[in-house]
């Protein structure tokens, strides 16, 4: 009987504590789920607020103005009050500086990567899983109002990207890849035909030939002082789309650093040789890929297919004044690979994340208006102020979208070729994007992929020898710079590891406890027979 | 006598205080005045500075004239001396140390020359700070400069335009909140300004002034001859 007595205790006091240790991990950035209400009060006055990134590029506030209004049309009781940014960190920092004073907006354009840092704060991403599927007011439903596209209707490859640890946090608002953007006369001149699919090989190889001067020091392909023949724009792209190329390691789902491999190696030397006869160089060295192209100063220049209306002669959209535009033919490709037949290109561009706050009603009229940016007008008005693709499958199919497609060159506005080239060049490759995993540290990862090659050029720039010594000390820099050691991982659930672990050691402190128990029970005993 | 006496007490009185006065440096406080060449072991003139080749490692001195607003342990700052000036772009600097980035302070800074598109700059920098002198650059005029090729020699300072009329006044976003785009004509030429957000916010006193003007307004500008495919200059007071 004593005995059975000891083991219930025991039993009781293990029951007590394992849910108890089970429970206590993760509390501090476990989202809740969204309970979507029953129905939208349409007897209220609902005020949302919209952060919005534009490219500098006032027809794209035009368009979101529209929809703004022609959303409010729909929903009078809605006020849609928007903010607009003209790059994401700025987003990035306004979101992270209002995360604790609970002043978040409501609707907000962002990056994934940034995503995942935002959703560090307490319930402050409302998961759209539940969103998405409602009867009644997910995409495309029975209650909403306005001819939304349904799950089905999206882009599926686009909306997986904005899922973080299996759950949907984002939605795709536009999507872009790069190209590379090639000036024809050059590449002939040099005695080269541009390739369908263009190589590394092949676009460093022309990039050296092009260093070629005449007696006078001028170069002899463009006959000016100033040849810069390779640049690009974004370098953590280019590492990162290399080292898919290569099937080589970046990161696993679960954030853990798999970036200083012996292919990065291979990449980095390869940039060294180029940037060694100063064929290669980059924006953040030089300056705006299309600058120098326009200006006849440059061959290859890769950037977003996004920043199409600013590539070419008879670009709409130029940095640089008249004067100093030469006249060529722009040819578009998509970035060079190094196995042609199974090209890999980067997907980005633009989503659209929800804040949670206090009253549903608010987040389900933000939830609304967030679906209306994916409706066939809001879709393709702004796709076509850039070479960006609409993220559903509706639009794309669309009368309106088709005819827009078909119309390239008509005019160096909207019709503008180079534009409709690139939007191409990723609706004839969205089976070959990819995207680069998602945690809370990705955005450090990505900055130290685009750095390291960064800091190969400018070491060579600056006279210093790039071996094995160099790439280990870069290394070390960039895991202290970017905090890069480890697995950058966030638990929602904990390891069976860590849950055995704390079983253990919840059963020896509970055996400790009945122990104790037992002896002052005893020892209370025997004082009593005493 | 009394008269005389204090006759002589003010003229004493007037002679102290402007002896003070030139005493004072361009800030018009009554620290000493200083130097602002000067430059201790291992740090270059202006000149051997402005001598060096892109890439090349620089060491320099200056005193801070403004900065932009500080983000993820960087800032972006303009320096002068008594001779030119230097724009650094993203030094590695903590939050704490950026406030002791006062106008007028002296640090020196390590890094290398860069150029990016037309502006000369130092880049992959870091700093320690100079306690003692301190020094206001005043504006110098170059409005007499404007279109000819020796403007570029005064990139980066601290300057003034005069009698500038607007042409155009165009917010990066369409609305405030970003940079302001300015077009200034002198005779029949145009030139770019720029009201840099990160430097001189919305809520700055500069932000709002230029926010309110209208084509054919004459303005005198002041500013840092900022360069980007030409001059630029970021504008920091305007005045009608």
């Amino acid at each position: 009987m004593k005995n059975a007595k000891k083991l219930l205790s025991l039993l009781l006091l293990l029951c007590f504590m394992l849910p108890m240790l089970l429970s206590c991990h993760g509390s501090g950035n476990e989202t809740e789920h969204f309970i979507t209400p029953e129905n939208f009060d349409t007897t209220r006055e609902h005020e949302i607020v919209f952060w919005a990134k534009n490219d500098t590029n006032k027809t794209q506030i035009s368009v979101y103005q529209k929809a703004i209004a022609d959303f409010e049309a729909v929903y009078p009781n809605i006020t849609v009050k928007m903010k607009p940014f003209t790059n994401y960190n700025d987003i990035y920092k306004e979101v992270i500086t209002n995360i604790p004073t609970d002043t978040t907006p409501n609707v907000c354009i962002t990056y994934p990567d940034h995503i995942a840092t935002y959703k560090t704060g307490k319930n402050t991403i409302v998961p759209l899983d539940d969103l998405v599927k409602d009867e009644k007011y997910g995409l495309g439903g029975s209650e909403v109002a306005f001819e939304a596209p349904t799950e089905d209707e999206m882009v599926q490859k686009f909306l997986e990207e904005g899922k973080i640890g299996g759950v949907q946090y984002a939605l795709p608002f536009m999507r872009s890849t790069e190209a590379c953007y090639i000036n024809r006369g050059f590449v002939e001149k040099l005695g080269y035909e541009i390739p369908d699919v263009l190589t590394w090989d092949f676009i460093f190889e022309v990039s050296a030939a092009a260093m070629e001067k005449d007696e006078d020091g001028n170069f002899k392909v463009n006959g000016q002082k100033v040849l810069l023949p390779f640049i690009y724009k974004s370098t953590d792209n280019m590492m990162i789309q290399m080292l898919k190329q290569k099937g080589a390691g970046y990161s696993t789902e679960d954030g853990k650093i798999e970036i200083f491999n012996d292919t990065t190696e291979q990449i980095l030397y390869m940039v060294a040789d180029a940037a060694e006869t100063k064929s290669f160089t980059t924006f953040k060295i030089k300056g705006y890929p299309g600058n120098y192209l326009n200006a006849g100063q440059c061959i290859f220049a890769i950037d977003s297919t996004a920043g199409a209306t600013w590539m070419g002669s008879d670009a709409p959209q130029s940095d640089i004044s008249e004067d100093r535009i030469v006249d060529f033919e722009t040819v578009v490709r998509p970035i060079p690979q190094f196995d042609t037949e199974h090209p890999q290109m980067i997907s980005q561009g633009p989503s659209i994340c929800l804040f949670n706050k206090e009253d549903p009603q608010q987040v389900l009229a933000s939830w609304l208006f967030m679906q209306f940016l994916l409706t066939n007008d809001v879709q393709i008005s702004y796709a076509q102020t850039e070479g960006y693709l609409p993220v559903t499958e509706k639009a794309h199919n669309s009368e309106r979208y088709v005819d827009y497609l078909s119309r390239s060159g008509e005019d160096n506005d909207l019709y503008y070729s180079v534009k409709l080239d690139a939007t191409k060049l990723l609706l004839d490759h969205i089976d070959d994007t990819f995207i680069t995993p998602v945690f809370n540290g990705s955005a450090d990862l990505r900055n130290a992929a685009g750095q390291m090659i960064e800091e190969v050029v400018k070491g060579l720039n600056r006279q210093k020898t790039i071996d094995d010594a160099f790439l280990d000390e870069l290394y070390g820099e960039m895991t202290a710079l970017y905090r890069l050691s480890g697995v950058r991982q966030e638990f929602d659930t904990l390891p069976m590891e860590s849950v055995v672990l704390l079983s253990v050691l919840g059963i020896v402190w509970c055996c400790i406890g009945v122990y104790f128990l037992c002896k002052i029970v005893k020892n209370k005993r025997q004082k009593q027979k005493k | 006598m009394k008269r005389l006496l204090a006759v002589l007490m003010i003229l004493v009185l007037a002679v102290s205080v402007f002896v003070a006065c030139d005493n004072t440096n361009n800030n018009g406080d009554d620290t000493p005045k200083v130097d602002p060449n000067k430059k201790s072991e291992g740090s270059m003139t202006y000149a051997q500075y402005d001598a060096a080749k892109v890439d090349d490692e620089v060491v320099i001195e200056g005193f801070v004239q403004g900065h932009q607003s500080w983000w993820d342990n960087k800032i972006t700052v303009y320096l002068q001396d008594g001779d030119g000036a230097y724009f650094v772009y993203e030094m590695a600097c903590s939050e704490a140390d950026s406030k002791k980035l006062e106008k007028g302070t002296k640090i020196k800074v390590t890094g290398n020359k860069a150029e990016w598109d037309g502006e000369i700059e130092i880049v992959d920098a870091t700093f320690e700070i100079l306690e003692g002198d301190t020094y206001v650059a005043t504006a110098t005029d170059v409005t007499d400069l404007l279109g000819k090729d020796d403007l570029v020699k005064h990139q980066n300072k601290f300057v003034s335009f005069k009698d500038m009329t607007v042409e155009s006044i165009e917010f990066k976003n369409g609305e405030p909140g970003d940079d302001i785009y300015v077009n200034l004509k002198k005779g029949d030429a145009s030139y770019s300004f720029c009201v840099e957000r990160y430097l001189t916010d919305p809520d700055t006193q500069v932000y709002k002034d230029v926010s309110a003007l209208k084509a054919g307004d004459v303005i005198d500008v002041e500013g840092f001859l900022y360069w980007w495919k030409g001059p630029n200059t970021h504008i920091t007071a305007v005045s009608k």
